[in-house]
């Protein structure tokens, strides 16, 4: 197998305004990101020979990343939508890469956006979540989805001791990260008492353990490394990328308490030759808090079960050994569904460029990022570096 | 508001036709003997092709659970049980633990199948809490 370490960078990153954004629609948004990250790499739309998005669940259009070409006035000789749920933003990314690698596109862009909170009623919003359920054996059952969420945190709790506080915490850091962004939709301060205190929605889960229902678009700007070095801004590396799914629905993952986040990791830490020690920040999908820190045991950070004593140790906040979510998170700066990893995938350029203002995590080199969709189901870890090697 | 129905078709027909008879129905490799839910055209285990169905005890245990506070649709009425439930048989399914009040519902609980109608022509199959474990 080819390695695609070092192979490809990210040139140009930009997100739309996020959180409640009435006034465009997702597609609108979508063009708007692309248009920003274009003129952050410092390029010309014709310039783009790749384009990968992936559909809206507000305004829905059955080819999208042709439709998103045909509105730009772009015409890519590699043009495709895809869908894996949360974990489609990181995914894609590995398939960009590759196409880069293997000569499909040189300049590829990557964008997506929806509007979950002006473009969709909630209830609309919920329901076209939840349809990630099996139609016929889950669905009728009534899972909302912080239901499936609810499901593998309580069977973390039951295993291992997990305390209803360990999920709070993620919160309470999410949010601290938040509050030196100024972009983000939550930026009032909590704490763990907060988070237990608030609405009980799907035992354990807590109103503040739920991510936020967003409107907002991202894009950025993927080339190889050897054209890299000829745009503004320092380049940002791909050292190690992989993926693991699991399964889709819920009742039939092998284990509610281990996900493939085990072997997507594996994969990357190979590629990059680096171990989780070596990150300076982890971005974490963070739809539930139980995800969190679930990723952070899958993922190497510490041992099997022993995710909630972890965070309580060694600290995920902007103080912390390990900062997650630096930008606040699908939890504290915005969710617009599928798009959700791209602002962690921006925020990461932003960090390894050492550009993230307030948020800056010192000295960082290289980065950890974790994305899944469905119901901990398709994962993807992505490692980025500051150096090609 | 009715509850979310499930289309009845293909293998799965033969599954939603036990419930509306009272019986849990899960399909049976004949070649590995293995017991898998939900319906597929091949055995999960063996990759066989020749499967049939047997009767389940309708028994097993809670896998995970939670109690849903805010409902998905209008159709559920709040709270309500959603649970995964390891059958006795070995397969897993989602479904609702019902007729019991939701503090007494544990991972581990042993749970019995009942069926509840969800429409005029079709019920599905709910758990009750057994007394065993
Ligand atoms: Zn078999």
């Amino acid at each position: 197998m080819i390695s695609l370490r070092g192979k490809v960078a990210l040139v140009g990153a930009a997100d739309s305004q996020v959180g409640i954004v009435p006034g465009l629609d997702a597609n609108e948004l979508c063009a708007d990101a692309i248009l920003l990250s274009l003129s952050d790499a410092g390029i010309d739309k014709d310039q783009v020979d790749g384009l990968i998005t992936c559909n809206s669940m507000s305004k829905p259009m059955l080819y999208h990343a042709e439709a998103m070409a045909e509105y730009l006035q772009i015409f890519p000789r590699y043009c495709f939508a895809a869908g894996a749920g949360g974990g489609t933003t990181f995914s894609i990314l590995h398939h960009a890469a590759s196409a880069i690698v293997t000569g499909m596109a040189d300049i590829i862009v990557i964008a997506m956006a929806d509007c979950l909170r002006s473009g969709l009623s909630r209830e609309q919003s919920l329901l076209a979540q939840s349809s990630t359920g099996h139609p016929q054996f889950e669905q009728p059952y009534g899972p909302t989805v912080p239901a499936y969420y609810a499901l593998i945190a309580q069977a973390h709790m039951a295993k291992f001791g997990t305390l209803p506080e360990h999920f709070a915490e993620i919160a309470v850091a999410c949010r601290a990260h938040a509050v030196k962004n100024k972009n983000a939709q939550m930026r009032d301060p909590i704490t763990v008492e907060d988070v237990l205190n608030s609405r009980m929605i799907a035992d354990p889960l807590h109103l503040l353990d739920c991510s936020l229902v967003s409107d907002g678009g991202a894009a950025i700007v993927m080339t190889s490394a050897e054209r890299a070095v000829d745009f503004p801004h320092p380049p940002v590396y791909l050292l190690g990328v992989g993926e693991g799914h699991n399964h889709e629905h819920i009742s039939q993952a092998k284990s509610l308490t281990t996900s493939a986040a085990l072997e997507s990791s594996k994969q990357a830490y190979a590629m990059a030759g680096l171990g989780p020690k070596d990150m300076q920040f982890a971005q974490l999908y963070d739809c539930f808090t139980p995800t969190v820190l679930l990723e952070l045991e899958d993922l190497g950070f510490c041992k099997k079960g022993e995710g909630g004593p972890f965070i309580s140790s060694v600290g995920i906040g902007p103080d912390g050994s390990l900062p997650v979510n630096t930008h606040g998170g699908l939890l504290s700066h915005c969710h617009p569904g599928n798009p959700g990893s791209m602002f962690a995938l921006t925020e990461s350029i932003w960090q390894l460029r050492h550009s993230a203002g307030k948020r800056q995590v010192i000295n960082a080199h290289v980065g950890l990022l974790h994305a899944q969709g469905g119901i901990m189901s398709s994962h993807t870890t992505l490692i980025l570096g500051r150096d090609a090697s | 508001m009715s509850r979310i129905q499930p289309q009845v078709s293909g293998l799965s027909s033969e599954f939603f036709d036990g419930c509306n008879e009272g019986v849990l129905r899960l399909q049976h490799c004949k070649s590995c003997r293995a017991i898998q839910f939900y319906p597929r055209v091949f055995c999960k285990v063996c990759s066989g092709r020749n499967l049939d169905w047997v009767n389940a005890s309708g028994k097993g245990n809670v896998a995970s659970f939670t109690v849903v506070r805010k409902a998905l649709t209008e159709g559920y009425k709040v709270p309500y049980i959603v649970a995964l439930i390891d059958l006795k048989e070995g397969p897993r399914m989602m479904s609702n633990i019902v007729n019991c009040e939701s503090e007494l519902v544990t991972v581990g609980v042993g749970v019995r199948v009942v069926f509840s109608a969800w429409s005029d022509t079709l019920s599905l199959p709910v758990f009750e809490l057994s007394n065993e474990r």
